[in-house]
């Protein structure tokens, strides 16, 4: 259960959000500018000192407290358990992708780092690219080892920001139903921004429409997303 | 040739390049990720000897570092002698008049890097220190070769400071820049043609090692 309670500004833009988003996969939805990108950095911790700081912030995973303005808590990025995958995938370019991958895993012996490793690799789909470089790796293949490379820790909490946009539909679909399945047996709960209404209808997802940063409503994508539905379906028919 | 001046003087700039080093790596990441008004402050001052005259540098350090002051004498108390005229009193006053050569090629070099790539790396648990090290450093050598080589250079080439902080005292603070300006003051045009001539050596070859990296690195990023 993800709680948040958002006002914040970054220069005129003005994000105001309060819900909870109990769903295992939750769709932000919305247009460029909404706010999707402001409102991840936020839950990943990763806004905090910046001009846009948040003035009235609180956020809660599972009932812990990740930030919470009105008492100064703060947690860094690194102890709140979320990892953030966004559109571009933001590999250490001079680094492997093995060691990519387990740059977050440096706890961890060093035998169980590869486990690790070899095991995110193979979710999603990505083993034969372990010794390559970034430069080395294609769009798509790039999301798939940043999409490695934020599970690998463990977080509670992933957010995704429009991260298959450079997967084909069907490696995506393919990627994201594998996901799925991960997410839930090892209890992530994921929140995926989007401004493409398919990303929402076809994950089955709880959908959160975002416009102008303010929340607009909260609820399955067929309620939701009603009139992206027959924007999309009008679009079709058009030859 | 003053070959005693010769190795002092690569003694002083190599001795002073490893402290600039380990001081301008973490200062030019807290001027690249930090944040706060104070570090304008910060920068300004690492900056000032890029603008301040040499001689009115080294006349600083001497009164602060000489037996009028609390410091001078505090320094005098702990190591036994002064460091005005001897060769860790070069050290201070290098480390301080090359701080900007060191500084700002970081810093440069730094702040290119995609901000992205900082807060993956802060998300995966990295704290400053393995920011820093494992991936600005990394990311970032060639400035990091061309803060090296100019702190270097700047030292060799050192001549205010050095003369108002450390005289003229043969093995202990006598330079090459110093055994060429006694040169020229004594009309010994061959020996300081020679002289000039290593200077001048050092510098091209120093110069040619930064540019052949950027080429060797393939590109001319960071």
């Amino acid at each position: 259960m993800l709680e948040l309670a958002l006002n914040a500004r970054r220069g005129s833009f003005h994000l105001e959000v309060e819900c909870r988003l109990a769903s295992d996969w939750t769709v932000i939805f919305g247009h460029s500018g909404a706010g999707k990108s402001t409102l991840l950095r936020l839950l990943a911790g990763l806004d905090r000192n910046s001009r846009g700081e948040t003035a009235n912030a609180r956020i809660a995973l599972d009932g812990r407290l990740l930030t919470d303005s009105a008492s100064g808590k703060w947690l860094k990025p690194g102890r709140r358990q979320t990892g953030l995958v966004a559109q571009h995938s933001s590999l250490f370019p001079h680094l492997s992708v093995e060691a990519n991958v387990a740059y977050g895993l440096a706890g961890l012996d060093r035998n169980l780092r590869a486990t690790r490793v070899a095991e995110m690799l193979e979710l999603v789909d990505a083993t034969s690219l372990v010794n390559r470089r970034p430069q080395d790796l294609s769009g798509g293949q790039a999301q798939r080892v940043a999409l490695a490379r934020a599970l690998a820790p463990g977080p509670r909490l992933l957010l995704l920001d429009e991260p298959f946009s450079a997967l084909d539909g069907t490696a995506s679909d393919a990627l994201v139903d594998r996901l799925q399945v991960w997410l839930r047996a090892n209890s992530v709960q994921t929140v995926l921004a989007t401004h493409d209404a398919t990303d929402a209808f076809s994950t089955g997802a709880e959908v959160a429409l975002l416009r102008e940063g303010h929340l607009a409503a909260v609820g399955p994508a067929a309620e939701v997303l009603q009139d992206e539905r027959e924007r999309i379906a009008r679009r079709l028919k058009t030859p | 040739m003053d070959w005693q001046a010769l190795a002092l003087t690569l003694r002083l700039a190599t001795v002073t390049t490893a402290i600039l080093l380990a001081v301008a790596v973490p200062l030019a990441a807290l001027l690249v990720l930090g944040r706060g008004r104070w570090l304008a402050a910060v920068e300004a001052l690492a900056s000032l000897p890029l603008v301040l005259p040499p001689t009115v540098l080294g006349f600083f350090l001497l009164v602060l570092l000489g037996p009028r002051t609390a410091v001078g004498r505090c320094i005098t108390a702990l190591l036994g002698h002064p460091l005005a005229f001897s060769f860790s009193g070069l050290v201070v006053g290098s480390v301080i008049y090359s701080l900007p050569f060191a500084v700002q090629p970081l810093v440069a070099g730094f702040a290119a890097i995609e901000p992205a790539l900082v807060d993956g790396a802060r998300l995966l648990g990295a704290g400053s220190a393995r920011v820093v090290f494992t991936l600005l450093v990394p990311l970032a050598r060639r400035s990091l070769v061309a803060s090296a080589v100019l702190s270097f250079l700047h030292t060799v080439g050192e001549f205010g400071v050095v003369l108002m902080l450390g005289g003229d005292i043969p093995g202990a603070t006598r330079t090459l820049s110093i055994v060429l300006y006694n040169q020229v003051e004594n009309f010994d045009y061959a020996a300081a043609n020679s002289t000039a001539a290593i200077l001048l050596g050092l510098s091209i070859v120093a110069l040619a090692a930064i540019y052949l990296t950027g080429q060797i690195r393939g590109g001319r990023r960071a």
